[in-house]
């Protein structure tokens, strides 16, 4: 019997082989017999209607394929959560950049000039941009107040607990913060790829995560049934989010050419239509009221947490749910009450970005604990360390914390590998004098995985896994990889658990075909939800052997493999399916917003030493240690990898990334003008693991994905005012705004937020 | 920002590829017969002349390693070496790769023999997603052609052309600081593997 665990181990990763040498297959590789190219034709504006569509001279119309809205055979939208995106605008436009019509050629070099050559004319409507024009309600452009959703969250108001703290508090600390749109910028561009066959239906080949999302929409737009769709990923060149959903607009483009040219149709986007049609991260403002204490201890706040959702609803609700959740952070909050809200504006949709909304309401929190530090007089750690959540205590949303987490222990180890408290110190004294000065910042948090509250429940996921002729198993699982592992750690746990050899576990590629639903890759959850799924699919495969007679408990591989082989050439192959189910004790009330949100969190505590110039106001970050507990480490290699690419795009997101706007279109849609960090401006990144298991989680897993997002940019921010004494709230933090900031900073006392009293 | 050493080499090969005898493209409307050599093969291609060295070996040679990922030289997903020098495969118009030898990622391995910073980017994380992976190799395989030995001040700056959204590069740099220390020790003929024989001494 093989005793040598499998989870714990950084064994090859799956696919790395074909990685490494180019073998891979991602959808601009993949070319069928007989296929032509698709393009997208674009509103020009940001609303209106639209009165007249021509088609310019000089083009052979004929060559071409041309769909519009009226080609659609079912429902015009892209069907999600709510179904009020269209495919393809009809009548109006609500953003720059909506797809109005869609062409089709066997000549790809040829699609730019024929785009380029259809000119639309608009009766244009007045158009608004941000948060605040779409609060004034000047102009409604969804719904009847521009709001796709609120929440909120009270708690400790019922017996006017809440009331009674503003007259208590000895400090109330005010604040704003916020943050811009990040573009999640995979390095492979969107791309989808669709045959039609009336017998068959529709296929769609693509660089997706989330193969029934597009199964559902492709459904809806097609009028087909099920079984008539098919949706297979193909090796998908990053993602983090910006391949949750806008990749279902993709494949229905490419479905209804298919559908009308009776041909395969390739659209594959470049930069800069990727750049500036599809989803960024929702810019986000928070503003934060808070009673504390003499001692610095939090009595209660008021959170005010608004998110941009663009001109559509798409996932924003959950965006915005995620962001409300996390708005506390890992701090214990007697009274509080959170009021949130999506809005909308003529930009394109904003979508799923790693961390989830997340990363917007933890930077205006982390901000905060510092502005509170500094009105109470107490060090950035101090503030925090009385304040953490304690075992047994409660959540915003009333969760009882059962892990035995120990916060301080986090920071204290945090603030030791960091050389901290002696940096500190030392940089006080150096940036008395020179042409830079530096500073050290920190952030706690916490992130959440899975699906939020009663999500888990709903999605009842599914996963399968097969006994194969030559005795090995495969893992049958919607779950997509895209850099994360997910073939990689699924298949240690399928070995793990049936104690087999890494090497005798293999995935199936997701096709919808093929592979149950397992719900959407996303969520930091497929390790820990899908994982644990993954594991008790796997044991009914032994127990299926065991049960037949073929194998002996306290088998060794080669019996297992051996009775394998007996059953599949007795009775073929032979599947093991587990579907979630909810643990017992998680209770969740959708209506007070109320409960147990998420099965487990991993916590953290980040700290960036940065150097602010003076002379050209950049700031770089010198080091940056993330120190996180997220249950069983089951890949070290790839875990590690996870929160070092993590941190990487939450320094992008803090010092570099900016779009600019223009009436609600992106003006920087290429990799010059649109700055993602290289090699040369990141600094070592130090990935500390704490490990205390997880009930839920495959193995003592929790999710692991989205949590390094969440904390850069609170813990540079807090280190860049460290290091100048003025303070700065929103990101990305660009060096003309540093020295704005310096120009316009009073000499004392600028940076507090709120009174003391 | 920005990939400063890519540009210094996209210059460099414009320099080195520039007085080879070109065929003869007068009728520069229809596609031209260009011969060039691709992981040691020589091949005869048919393509116009202005058509992009990564299309090329994409679409008429069947090899896909190479990606576009921005079309226009800043990400370095399409880096191939062009007679041992890096460039970016979507700003070379394939004229200029006339008579060159062209070496991609498909062409490192030899048989199941993985190069050695293929081996390096397997064991340290240094591929995630993968698709920056076969251009980041070839910068890297590059990069240690010049410099074997090279500190990792060296390989960060060495690698700041290609662009990497997954892993915040730590991994492919400890891979590459790895694949120099193991290839300190091997033989030159596997050196050699890697098409850029004029750079290794």
């Amino acid at each position: 019997m093989n005793t040598e665990h499998i989870v714990g181990k950084s064994v090859p990763r799956k696919e790395g082989r074909d990685k490494v040498t180019g073998a891979s297959k991602y959808v601009d590789d993949l070319v069928l017999p007989n296929m032509l190219f698709g393009a997208t034709v674009r509103s020009q504006i940001p609303r209106g209607r639209i009165r007249k569509i021509t088609f310019g001279p000089g083009i052979a119309w004929d060559e071409f394929v041309v769909v519009s809205a009226k080609d659609i055979p079912g429902k015009n939208c892209i069907a999600l959560i709510g179904d009020d995106q269209p495919c393809l605008a009809s009548e109006s436009v609500n953003h720059s950049e909506e797809p109005i019509l869609l062409l089709a050629h066997p000549h790809r070099h040829l699609l730019p000039q024929a785009v380029a050559a259809i000119s639309i004319d608009y009766e244009p409507l007045p158009a608004i941009f941000t948060i605040e024009e779409s609060e004034l309600r000047s102009e409604i452009i969804w719904g009847e107040d521009n709001i796709f959703k609120t929440y909120k969250i009270d708690k400790g108001d019922g017996d006017g607990v809440f009331d009674g703290i503003w007259e208590k508090a000895d400090y109330i600390v005010e604040g704003e913060y916020s943050t811009g749109a990040q573009e999640q910028l995979y390095i492979e561009n969107n791309g989808m790829i669709a045959a039609f066959d009336a017998a068959e239906g529709i296929t769609v080949w693509g660089s997706l995560q989330c193969p029934y999302y597009i199964h559902k929409a492709l459904m809806a737009l097609c009028n087909l049934p099920a079984e008539k769709v098919r949706v297979v990923q193909m090796e998908t060149g990053g993602a983090f989010g910006g391949k949750e959903e806008y990749p279902s607009m993709i494949a229905a483009h490419a479905a209804l050419l298919a559908i009308k040219a009776g041909r395969p149709v390739k659209i594959v986007y470049d930069r800069m239509e990727d750049m500036a049609a599809t989803t960024k991260r929702h810019p986000s403002r928070t503003r934060h009221r808070t009673a504390v204490s003499h001692e610095g201890k939090i009595l209660g706040g008021e959170i005010d947490f608004t998110i941009d959702g663009g001109a559509y609803a798409t996932l924003s609700s959950v965006v915005l749910s995620r962001g409300v959740i996390h708005a506390g952070g890992p701090y214990y909050w007697p009274s509080v009450r959170i009021r949130a809200k999506a809005v909308a504006t003529n930009a394109p949709p904003h979508g799923a970005f790693r961390g989830f909304g997340a990363p917007q309401s933890l930077f205006a929190m982390e901000r905060h604990m510092d502005r509170i530090a500094q009105t109470v007089g107490l060090s950035p750690a101090e503030i925090r360390r009385r304040n953490f959540l304690q075992p047994g205590q409660a959540t915003t949303t009333e969760q009882v914390v059962r892990e035995p987490i120990d916060l301080r222990g986090l920071l204290d180890r945090a603030l030791e590998v960091s050389d901290y408290h002696a940096k500190k110190r030392n940089f006080a004294k150096q940036n008395q004098l020179g042409a830079s000065k530096k500073g050290m910042g920190l952030a706690a948090f916490l992130h959440g995985a899975g699906f939020t509250g009663s999500g888990e429940r709903y999605l009842s996921s599914v996963v399968g896994v097969e006994g194969c002729a030559d005795g090995s198993v495969r893992v049958l699982v919607s779950s997509t990889e895209f850099g994360q592992g997910t073939k990689t750690v699924l298949s240690q746990i399928a070995a793990e658990a049936l104690r087999l050899p890494y090497e005798n576990v293999s995935m199936a590629q997701p096709d919808t075909l093929e592979v149950p639903n397992s719900g959407p890759t996303v969520a930091s959850r497929t390790v820990m939800v899908v994982g644990k799924l993954v594991q008790s699919a796997a044991l009914g495969i032994a127990q299926t052997l065991i049960s037949s007679g073929l194998l002996r408990e306290g088998y060794s591989a080669d019996e297992f493999r051996a009775a394998c082989r007996q059953h599949v050439a007795t009775h073929g192959p032979f599947r093991s399916w587990s579907r979630y189910e909810a643990p017992s004790g998680i209770f969740w009330d959708d209506q007070a917003y109320r409960g147990e949100a998420y099965a487990a969190f991993a916590w953290a505590v980040y700290i960036a030493e940065v150097t602010v110039d003076l002379t050209t106001y950049g700031v770089s970050v010198n080091d940056f240690v993330a120190l996180q507990e997220v249950g069983k480490v089951l890949h070290p290699l790839l875990a590690r990898g996870q929160i070092i690419g993590g941190v990487a795009q939450g320094i992008g997101f803090s010092l570099y990334e900016k779009v600019v706007w223009q009436n609600g279109r992106m003006q920087n849609g290429q990799m010059t003008n649109y700055i993602m960090p290289t090699s040369s401006d990141l600094p070592p990144i130090r990935v500390f693991f704490e490990e205390l298991g997880n009930i839920h989680g495959a193995y003592g897993a929790k999710g692991i994905g989205e949590l390094p997002m969440d904390g850069p940019a609170p813990a540079i921010l807090n280190a860049v005012e460290d290091a100048l004494g003025v303070g700065f709230d929103s990101v990305p933090l660009l060096p003309e705004d540093i020295m704005d900031g310096l120009a316009a900073a009073s000499p004392v006392g600028s940076t507090g937020g709120g009174g003391g009293r | 920002m920005g990939s400063p050493q890519r540009r210094r080499l996209g210059r460099q090969a414009e320099a080195e590829v520039g007085d080879r005898t070109m065929t003869d493209f007068s009728a520069s409307h229809g596609k031209a017969e260009i011969l060039l050599t691709v992981n040691g093969e020589p091949k005869q291609i048919r393509a116009y002349p202005m058509e992009r060295l990564l299309d090329v070996l994409r679409l008429e040679c069947g090899l896909t390693g190479a990606k576009e990922g921005c079309g226009e030289g800043e990400c370095g997903s399409c880096s191939v070496l062009m007679d041992g020098v890096l460039v970016n495969s979507c700003l070379v118009p394939v004229l200029q790769a006339v008579g060159a030898s062209i070496v991609t990622v498909e062409g490192l391995a030899v048989g199941d023999a993985l190069h050695v910073m293929q081996e390096a980017f397997l064991e340290c994380g240094g591929a995630q997603c993968g698709i920056c992976t076969p251009g980041m190799i070839l910068a890297a395989v590059h990069l240690l052609n010049g410099k074997p030995e090279p500190s990792m001040d060296e390989i960060r700056e060495g690698l700041s052309g290609n662009l990497c959204r997954c892993t915040g590069y730590s991994q492919i740099l400890e891979a590459v600081a790895e694949a120099a220390r193991r290839g300190s020790s091997l033989s030159r003929s596997s050196i050699q593997r890697t098409g850029s024989m004029r750079t290794t001494v």
